[in-house]
């Protein structure tokens, strides 16, 4: 299983490197509530790990997305800035958010495996 | 805060037991969503009939044969005039005009019962007690926990219980037995739907609760559906929209000042800050310089939530106010939001730009309520 998990509450498959799949976990997408606005970055566009690529906002708050790793976006869900629920409904498949390709997939061993995450998620 | 230190209302276990998201709110540990979720909740409110627990609001009595003319000497409101059984919104001014809280209060005839906001009660009751307790006897009522019971179907849900509820119109209030209880109920609320406060013994909240969520028409809903339900309902919330820098003109609450205590009424002024209340009366366009900013309504016209404190400029870019609150109505599917803008900006169906994470989002000023409010007024 290639998918991590950052401190922020992303996602990441990093099954095809250079188009890596990132979205929020099961338990943002619990925290925030009803997703009704995402804002998603341009396609192109490159950021370092730990800098802001998107925002999704319910009705009572907005949170930042995160870049997990460095890279540049390839593509953005469309889908989801259609029908932001698609981040409640279906987080960790249909609801992604962008997939970058990765400048250094090493980054990767320094995000957490799903049994870690997990008990983060019940520690935090 | 941390959680022990917060405080509980008698509705906890109930929360507990029913699957709340528990989260601080003025001192107290409050659901803000159940497991429908926020959505869901808001617009069951819309079509049928929610329970609120607002048991951390603060109810208190003022007794005493000049409590109405003591109460008058703290707001900008007719509360002498005020009949028995009727229920008026009211506004606790400082000396400079500004807003320390807002308030419902109603004439039971042997006292006024006062309805404060939770995070301001001690406060208030410090204030009320300073200003004005020679004069009457100011009482608080902790023992009483609070519930609202709001939308179309809140009558039918509440009169199947106690029949007399039905008689009651808008802003009018009286004491019923629910389902054995003894309550004191106002038909009132804070949704812009029709629907009932319910003050009750902190005893027995907990049965009428239980009571009242098995009726068919009634599901319990939290804090999260109430900041929406109350700003498309076009209703102020104290801390974002009002504080006690905005004076009651510039809030637009203008209704909430009777003609008799305006410039030339029977009992003009006399209450803390007046003269810069009339003063903003007699500017009510801002042409004088007097009144510099207005509370507006704002729709968005693109689909992008504009949240508080978000800068509002013209659309060439000067500023000239700012978001007080702001999300995506779920009603209307559409973000709104209220903010202070100067005053030559308040007109209906001014343009102006939401700065929001450094890019402008259209919006335009709007008539509030956003959604139609469906008060019962017989």
């Amino acid at each position: 299983m290639s998918v991590k998990f950052s401190k922020e509450h992303e996602w990441i498959n990093a099954a095809d490197s250079n188009a890596a799949v990132v979205g929020i976990t099961v338990h943002a997408q619990d925290a925030l509530g009803d997703v009704v606005f995402v804002d998603l970055p341009e396609v192109g566009k490159t950021f370092a790990a730990g800098d802001v690529a998107g925002v999704v906002e319910s009705v009572k708050a907005a949170a930042d997305v995160y870049m997990p790793v460095d890279g540049e976006i390839v593509e953005v869900n469309e889908a989801l800035r259609d029908d932001p629920s698609l981040a409640n409904s279906d987080p960790l498949a249909s609801g992604w958010f962008f997939k970058v390709k990765l400048s250094n997939p090493a980054q990767l061993e320094g995000l957490m495996d799903e049994t870690t995450y997990s008990d983060f998620t019940k520690n935090a | 805060m941390t959680d022990s230190a917060l405080l509980t209302t008698p509705l906890n276990a109930l929360h507990l037991e029913l699957g709340a998201r528990m989260v601080p709110f003025a001192g107290y540990s409050m659901p803000v969503q159940y497991p429908a979720g926020l959505m869901a909740e808001h617009l069951h409110t819309r079509s049928a009939a929610g329970l609120f627990d607002v048991s951390h609001m603060g109810q208190l009595r003022l007794v005493g044969p000049d409590a109405a003319a003591a109460f008058e000497s703290l707001m900008p409101v007719d509360v002498i005039g005020l009949g028995v059984g009727k229920q008026r919104y009211g506004l606790l001014l400082n000396d400079e005009g500004g807003i320390l809280d807002d308030l419902m209060f109603v004439n039971r005839g042997e006292d006024l019962f006062v309805i404060v906001n939770g995070a301001c009660k001690v406060a208030d009751i410090a204030h009320i007690q300073a200003r004005i307790g020679q004069r009457c006897q100011v009482i608080p009522l902790p023992e009483q926990a609070l519930l609202a019971l709001q939308g179309p179907q809140a009558v039918t849900a509440l009169s199947r219980l106690a029949p007399g509820v039905a008689q009651l119109v808008f802003m009018t209030g009286g004491a019923f037995s629910i389902a054995g209880i003894d309550c004191y109920v106002t038909r009132s609320g804070y949704t812009g739907e029709d629907g009932f406060e319910i003050s009750v013994p902190a005893a027995q909240a907990e049965a009428l609760a239980r009571t009242l969520l098995a009726q068919p028409e009634v599901k319990p809903i939290g804090l999260g559906a109430r900041n929406s339900l109350r700003l498309e309902a076009g209703l102020c919330l104290y801390g974002n929209d009002l504080d006690t820098t905005t004076t009651p003109v510039e809030a637009g609450l203008t209704w909430a000042i009777q003609k008799v205590r305006r410039a030339g009424g029977e009992r003009e002024g006399g209450f803390p800050g007046a003269a810069q209340v009339l003063a903003q009366l007699a500017d009510l366009q801002g042409t004088a310089g007097v009144l510099t900013r207005k509370r507006v309504g704002l729709v968005a016209l693109d689909r992008v939530p504009v949240r508080e404190h978000t800068e509002l400029q013209t659309l060439a870019g000067e500023r000239i106010g700012e978001v007080s609150s702001g999300l995506l109505g779920p009603s209307i599917n559409q973000p709104v939001a209220m903010a202070y803008v100067r005053a030559d900006q308040a007109a209906l169906g001014t343009r102006l730009n939401a700065i929001v994470r450094g890019k402008p989002v259209a919006m335009q000023v709007a008539a509030m309520p956003f959604v139609p409010n469906r008060y019962y007024r017989g």
